[in-house]
């Protein structure tokens, strides 16, 4: 039986869907069968990010609807023996996703697959809840400053009281802290929030930190998860935060602003 | 299957009350508009009941009085206490008539005879409503006849109430309101003081009457002398 996990925020552009595209390709990189939802119905980046938007020919909502079968619609990845993308449609708003309709995908994804990846939409509006009603586990993607803050904040009260976890009285959904684009020099500087300030007011488990880095960038443009560049600050960092999802205890790293080498400071870097 | 355009549904809101003790509504206008510059931001837009209860049965000009508050940008939204008579002025202005149980005490009827009546009052223990996580912003906890203890923060944003006292383990962001319904020996207590507001029995303070020497520490929220009084959690 598959792990439900929802990627949310409350709040936009804080990283979520990297984060979705990251951790999904890494918990398939480590033998784990894994789907990756893009719940952005209207928008669709999910398939952009990970380099599949020309082989996108049904979608969520068709699924949905009944126009197409799961097979038909979940795309393969070419790199990654194991992991599945099913991809928003840019046609639809966001009412075509009924709360039906995506409990029949999911228990139908269920049987199939380790872990079920949804990349929720911003906000907290119908999109964003029905990303989160069915989690087992949330990641709360949250960029060390006030407003992000405030927002996940908000999301985790939405966690706690209108999940289906929680209207069924069941075990609350497990919660965890991700924090993106995190620049160790704005922190020092105090223009940026502190990994601690952050824990203090979220009070949840800390599961990574992700450097604010070029590397993403460069991933998104070339449609590849950032886990895949192994080299990578951001790339090392979400496979730390997988580690830790899986129960690894992995000590954290890219906290601090980096002492340049004698090397780098005489040629520069 | 038709939709429905709408749910009817009770519940329960916080509202200022204006508590009126003079139908001088020209010094009411003075004193008002000074105590709103003081946090306009609190007040632009707040719905407002004004209490009658101090005026016994005084005539008072509802229509002015509705148009005054208006002028001030406050929302006047009803009256309460109020005499049979005043209740129907205010109605003729469109002022709803609402139920407050403070001050509603009726006063003790004395025995019609002498037959001695012997009642026992049954002690009820109302046990305190206790909240074992942090209070989310946009989260609403209201603790009704009783105490509440929450173990974890109160979030930006996040609101708790109780009719007697609240106590918070953790740091309280957010906005606590003890003594809701007229209990003045309420009190607030918290491990860390960062409130939006706090408020007992009606008196209340926001976050900048609040970052004094006990901002960020240890603290407890009284009613004195119908103000308010922090001081230190842990008496040294
Ligand atoms: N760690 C990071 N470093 C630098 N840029 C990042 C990082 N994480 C995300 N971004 C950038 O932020 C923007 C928003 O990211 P995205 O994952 O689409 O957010 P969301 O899905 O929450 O709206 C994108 O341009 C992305 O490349
Ligand atoms: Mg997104």
């Amino acid at each position: 039986m598959a792990k439900i996990i929802v990627v949310t925020s409350g709040k936009g552009g804080v990283g979520k869907t990297t984060s979705s595209a990251a951790i999904g390709t890494g918990l398939a990189l480590k033998g784990y069968k894994t789907a990756i939802i893009d719940f952005d119905i209207g928008l669709r980046n999910l398939d952009l990010i990970m380099g599949c938007e020309r082989r996108v020919v049904y979608d969520f909502v068709n699924v949905i609807n009944g126009e197409a079968n799961l097979n038909q619609a979940l795309i393969k990845d070419k790199r990654v023996e194991k992991l599945f993308i099913l991809p928003a449609s840019q046609t639809r708003d966001k009412d075509a996703l009924t709360r039906e309709g995506v409990e029949r995908v999911l228990n139908e994804l269920k049987d199939k697959f380790d872990f079920i990846i949804c990349d929720s939409p911003a906000g907290i509006e119908a999109g964003a809840m029905m990303a989160l009603y069915f989690a087992d586990e949330a990641i709360v993607t949250t960029n060390p400053e006030v407003s992000s803050v405030r927002d996940s904040d908000r999301i985790l009260g939405i966690l706690q009281s209108k999940s289906k976890r929680a209207e069924d009285g069941l075990e609350p959904v497990k919660e965890h802290l991700l924090l993106t684009r995190y620049n160790p020099s704005r922190v020092a500087a105090g223009e940026m929030l502190s990994v601690e300030d952050v824990q203090e007011i979220l009070a949840i488990d800390l599961l990574g930190v992700i450097p604010e880095s070029t590397a993403v960038l460069n991933a998104s443009n070339s449609g590849q998860p950032v886990v895949l560049d192994g080299e990578s600050d951001a790339g090392q960092a979400y496979n730390d935060a997988i580690n830790r999802l899986l129960g690894e205890i992995v000590d954290f790293r890219f906290l601090n602003v980096e002492k340049k080498g004698i090397l780098k400071r005489i040629f520069g870097g | 299957m038709s939709e429905q355009t709408f749910e009817l549904k009770g519940n329960l809101f916080t509202l200022s009350v204006l508590h009126l003790f003079s139908v001088d509504i020209t010094q009411l206008r003075k004193e008002l508009d000074e105590k709103i510059s003081q946090a306009p931001k609190f007040f632009i837009g707040a719905p407002i009941v004004i209490n009658l209860a101090k005026l016994h049965d005084t005539n008072v000009d509802f229509a002015t009085l509705k148009q005054t508050l208006i002028d001030l940008q406050l929302n006047p939204v009803g009256i309460c206490n109020g005499t049979e008579q005043q209740n129907e002025a205010a109605k003729a202005v469109k002022l709803s008539v609402l139920n407050y149980s403070k001050d509603n005490a009726k006063p003790v009827q004395p025995k019609q005879n002498n037959t001695e009546v012997v009642e026992v009052e049954k002690e009820v223990y109302l046990p305190p409503q206790i909240v074992q996580t942090t209070v989310r912003s946009g989260q609403q906890i209201y603790a009704k006849n009783r105490d509440l203890i929450v173990l974890g923060a109160v979030s930006h944003g996040a609101e708790v109430i109780a009719d007697g006292n609240i106590h918070i383990y953790g740091t309280l962001r957010g906005r606590a309101i003890a003594g809701a319904q007229g209990y003045d020996e309420a009190a607030i207590y918290c491990q860390r003081l960062e409130a939006e507001l706090v408020s007992i029995n009606g008196s209340y303070w926001i976050s900048d009457s609040l970052q004094g020497e006990l901002w960020g520490k240890a603290a407890q929220v009284k009613q004195k002398n119908d103000s308010l009084e922090i001081t230190a959690l842990v008496k040294g």
